[in-house]
């Protein structure tokens, strides 16, 4: 059996900023995992019905105009309501240190602020991936 | 597992997503859900899309999609990009292009990587094919990869294939090179509202007269701005056409026969591979035959010969 | 301008250097890396002189400050007559909010405003959108209506201070929100100075916040250069903008030539419609980065200032000033790190310093915390002081161009000019900007650019001092700016009071208008003016311009 971690990486939001996004999709892809990129603006239906139908074992977010407290966990109340508990969900933007704590809180169990290395997020993918 | 195929055919979406999951991986149990779900199958028309990069195929899947929707269908999308051969990952972006569409219970996307298959399909194709089928898709559609080269695999699996280009830029130069004039049923110009439509347009046709015998069906040209959603209309009445042109002319079981034949050839060809590469009854010849090529006791021919040979014993 | 003999003999001389002293100490104390290489991968010598840069004619190729090519300076006394505008990008929360610290900071001495919009006034849409969840305020301020924009400038000397509004999709909307705003205070709209960025290519390229598809997208931008040249003279209509190519992970040589591309695209897409070049050229004004390489920026700029005065020339114009390129720099957010935050006002001191030596007419400087938030009153005051203390008390500011005339600098002017045209010619191939765009070719160099960055920066090739190298263990906390909590809903009752209050006839007249006008070819200027002055709010004047120029939806490029 051949299996790879799969990951959905969404912008929710309104933010355009995808340099993050998608310099961390290739390097996820460099660490070979199979990389679903949703574009921008998506919303907390549109991500969890992606990674539904995408069977992903992680949702990464990414958020750099300071809405994360709202769209972050918007996403982690929506897979609960679904009764889904085998996705990990992390995410990354301008995110100040005391909120780190309130997003872990709410689910989001990977909380990435500017400057986290590459290497970092992968790591912490590989050793939290749910299934 | 059974009760996953029961979920699936009952068009349970997170059952669905999770066999496809299984069938990527070549999850051992993988048989028997198959075997349980494949009697509901064999009715969903499969539609084939293939062209250049950037002729903006995902864009024309999407509006394709929400046409079938608009005429009451459940549509089935699988989306395929390359994998990379240095990290076995892949970047699938066909989603960003088809954001509108997910939000639409009667619509499924599924991403997949080639996963080392070439011919711009993906090994699993025909198990994800079966399931959306069974889950009660009534349109599946294929999006190859479309790195321009011989992706000619579709037909092997699509009831219409779609061969699409864009003017300018000597597309459709490469379309024939690519072996692609051969296999369209449709030949789809995208990004009409572009300059050079109509040469593009007269040069298609003319090849198509080219080889046109009288007789035949004449492969049509349509003209499409997914972007701006001109076009789609005519185009998925041309599909239906198709269509109806391959059940009154009695060779539709034919397509479906083929496919099932193609599967056949893939399952034995994994199978056969898995278990000469993979398996612990081969792996350790294989690696033995390997070193005594290197030290040229023998060579490729002889050790492929001496597999062979253990395994129709 | 150097003598072919004298030319000949130092390249001799140099040669010898490079043999008796300069490789046998390489040999024994070998450098700190195997090459040295600038931002932009363009390596650099160890040492500059005449010889790089043997073609130099200085009449030619430099000129004086304020004449062509502009190289030293588009103003013949530069920074002795005035000296930039300090300029403070800001905006969060409400209205009232943003109003209050514009008093701050004009009050610490800034000379110019620039308002931050929070996205859904970027994507034309008002405050009580469904898309507009989580987003109120985060990043700018929320300017749903006139009302809000009259709120925004309130005791604020509008006739007298120029204003620069980043908005690009919505920008004729907002636009018209600042003019009928003057209007209504009785200020003519002849006297009326600022800039709105209103730069769609580089949203497509980087920025991303667009909502039109090119080709209305470019019929707006025109609408504007013709409103503005008609009746607001004193307005800058677009700023052609470098700076989000740069934060999308560009390299400086890719900010250069991505940015004048896009400028060279507007001045046709202008004269296409009928303009006279030398009518509204005067008013295009360019916005770039100051980034980290120090020496490298400083060219840029430069550089920019020669192309787009030949380039110029070329496609017609014939006044000075239609030559000029008068640019506003910001310095580079992307550089700040969140790890040691205050060790970012020395990066956007250097980079400020980049920008002065560069000849920019405008200047922001980053706070300190903004890898972390949106910048706090203390931050930002520092930074206001970063510049006064570069104006005030460095003495750079005491001569045209400092740096003209270093042979570092000139090769590295002459290069990146030359590495602009290359990427000219490869844009023309694609048949220009939009179809270059439409194949996804400057997303896919960019992209290209910021993963060889990171991966450098991963593998410590890169040093960012704090992140992957002098790292401390602690956290070093700073404050961070707290928003009226309550702003959302008083912003929620405001927008559902001007619905009810303002004459709603009036309001759908004035939409039905601008919708006939924007399905045909008419300037849509004056019918956004009209809704506007009805109270229309800008989703409901951007909605009517949705639905009839559609959106767009980007390729999918990594």
């Amino acid at each position: 059996m051949m299996k790879k971690i799969r990951v959905l990486v969404a912008k929710p939001g309104l933010d355009g900023h995808d340099r993050g996004a998608k310099v961390v999709a290739r390097a996820l892809r460099d660490a070979g995992m199979e990389v679903i990129y949703t574009g921008l603006h998506q919303t907390a239906d549109m991500i969890v019905n992606s990674a539904i139908q995408e069977d992903v074992d992680v949702i990464g977010l990414s958020l750099l105009s300071g809405a994360h407290m709202t769209l972050f966990t918007d996403v982690t109340n929506l897979l609960k309501e679904k009764g889904i508990d085998d996705i990990l969900v992390v995410g990354g933007g301008i995110i100040p240190e005391e909120d780190i704590a309130p997003l872990r809180e709410a689910g989001i169990t990977g909380v990435f602020g500017p400057g986290t290395p590459l290497e970092g997020i992968v790591d912490f993918i590989k050793g939290n991936v749910k299934r | 597992m059974k009760d996953l195929a029961e979920r699936a055919v009952a068009g349970d979406d997170r059952a669905v997503a999770r066999l496809i999951t299984y069938a990527e991986n070549g999850h051992p149990d993988l048989h028997e859900a198959m075997r349980a779900i494949h009697c509901h199958g064999g009715k969903a028309q499969v539609i084939g899309i293939t062209g250049v990069m950037g002729a903006g195929k995902s864009t024309l899947v999407s509006e394709i999609a929400l046409e079938y929707r608009k005429r009451g269908k459940k549509v089935g999308i699988i989306a395929i990009d390359p994998t990379s051969p240095f990290s076995g990952g892949a970047l699938l972006g066909d989603r960003i292009r088809m954001s509108r569409l997910t939000i639409d219970p009667g619509i499924f996307i599924r991403s997949m990587g080639t996963r080392g298959m070439l011919g711009g399909l993906t090994g699993a194709v025909y198990d994800v094919m079966e399931i959306l089928d069974a889950s009660g898709k009534d349109v599946i559609i294929v999006e190859t990869v479309g790195v321009g080269q011989a992706e000619v695999d579709i037909i092997k699996i699509a009831d219409t294939t779609l061969v699409v280009i864009v003017p300018g830029l000597g597309d459709s130069v490469q379309a024939i090179k690519a072996g692609l004039m051969e296999i369209a049923d449709i030949f789809v110009v995208n990004k009409a509202d572009t300059p050079g439509i109509e040469r593009t347009m007269a040069e298609i046709e003319s090849m198509i007269d080219l080889g046109y015998r009288p007789g035949m069906r004449k492969t049509p040209v349509m003209a499409t701005s997914a972007r701006e959603c001109r076009g789609i209309i005519e185009l998925v009445d041309s599909i239906q056409e198709h269509r109806f042109f391959l059940e009154s002319s009695g060779s539709l079981p034919d397509y479906l026969r083929k496919r099932y034949e193609a599967e056949i050839v893939e399952i034995i060809h994994k199978r056969l591979m898995t278990m000469i590469f993979d398996e612990k009854v081969f792996k350790e010849k294989v690696k033995g035959l390997i070193s005594r090529i290197e030290t040229k006791e023998t060579d490729p021919y002889s050790a492929a010969e001496e597999i062979l040979a253990e395994l129709l014993k | 301008m150097y003598d072919k003999e004298k030319l000949k003999e130092l390249e001799r001389r140099k040669k010898d250097w490079e043999k008796k002293c300069y490789l046998p100490l390489t040999e024994k104390v070998p450098e700190r890396c195997p090459s040295f290489e600038n931002l932009s991968w363009t390596r650099i010598d160890p040492l500059f002189g005449p010889e790089n840069v043997p073609d130099f004619d200085y009449l030619k190729d430099s000129g004086m400050p304020g004449e062509f090519p502009y190289l030293r300076g588009v103003h013949p006394t530069m920074y002795r007559g005035k000296v930039w505008t300090m300029r403070q990008f800001a905006g969060f929360g409400t209205a009232e909010e943003t109003n209050l610290r514009y008093k701050y900071l004009l009050e610490h001495g800034e000379t110019g405003l620039s308002v931050a919009f929070d996205y859904p006034t970027l994507y034309g849409y008002d405050t009580d959108h469904p898309l507009a969840r989580g987003e109120f305020g985060k990043c700018g301020v929320a300017i749903s209506s006139l009302k809000d924009m009259e709120l925004l400038f309130r005791d604020i000397p509008v006739g007298k201070i120029t204003t620069s509004m980043t908005i690009n999709g919505p920008a004729p909307i907002v636009w018209a929100f600042y003019i009928a705003n003057a209007d209504n205070r009785g200020i003519p709209r002849t006297q009326i100075g600022g800039t709105i960025q209103n730069d769609v290519l580089k949203e497509y390229i980087a920025q991303k916040s667009f909502i039109f598809p090119p080709g209305p997208s470019m019929r707006l931008t025109v609408d504007t250069f013709e409103f503005g040249t008609r009746h607001v003279p004193r307005w800058n209509t677009i700023s052609i903008s470098g700076y989000h190519i740069r934060e999308a992970g560009s390299t400086a040589v890719q900010e250069l030539a991505f940015t004048l591309a896009d400028g060279f695209e507007y001045v046709k897409a202008a004269m296409a419609r009928g303009l006279n070049i030398d009518d509204f050229a005067g008013r295009l004004s360019f916005f770039f980065n100051a980034h980290n390489d120090f020496f490298e920026e400083i060219a840029k700029y430069r550089a920019a200032r020669r192309i787009w005065a030949r380039g110029m020339k070329e496609l017609g114009a014939k006044k000075p000033r239609s030559m000029l390129l008068r640019f506003h720099t910001q310095t580079a957010g992307v550089s700040l790190t969140a790890q040691q935050p205050e060790i970012n006002l020395v990066r956007v001191a250097l980079q400020a310093m980049a920008a002065v030596l560069g000849g920019t007419q405008s200047l922001h400087t980053n706070s300190m915390d903004e890898a972390l938030a949106l910048p706090s009153e203390k931050a930002v005051r520092l930074a206001l002081r970063t510049q006064q203390i570069i104006e005030e008390e460095s003495g750079v500011a005491s001569t045209a161009d400092p740096l003209g005339g270093s042979y570092y600098v000139e090769w590295l002017t002459d290069r990146m000019e030359e590495e602009s045209n290359r990427y000219f010619d490869r844009i023309a191939r694609f048949g220009g900007v939009i179809p270059a765009i439409e194949k996804g070719f400057f997303q896919r160099e960019i992209a290209e650019a910021s993963y060889k960055f990171q991966q450098e920066v991963e593998s410590g090739k890169r040093t960012i001092v704090g992140v992957n190298k002098y790292q401390l263990d602690e956290t070093v906390g700073i404050p961070i700016l707290k928003m009226d909590e309550k702003g959302e809903e008083r912003q929620l009752a405001r927008l559902k009071k001007l619905k009810a209050d303002r004459d709603n006839n009036k309001v759908q007249r004035a939409l039905e208008a601008l919708r006939k006008a924007s399905m045909g070819e008419e300037n849509t200027m004056p019918y956004i003016l009209e809704c506007v002055h009805a109270y229309a709010t800008l989703g409901e004047t951007c909605g009517v311009l949705r639905e009839v120029f559609g959106e767009y939806k980007e390729p999918a490029i990594f």
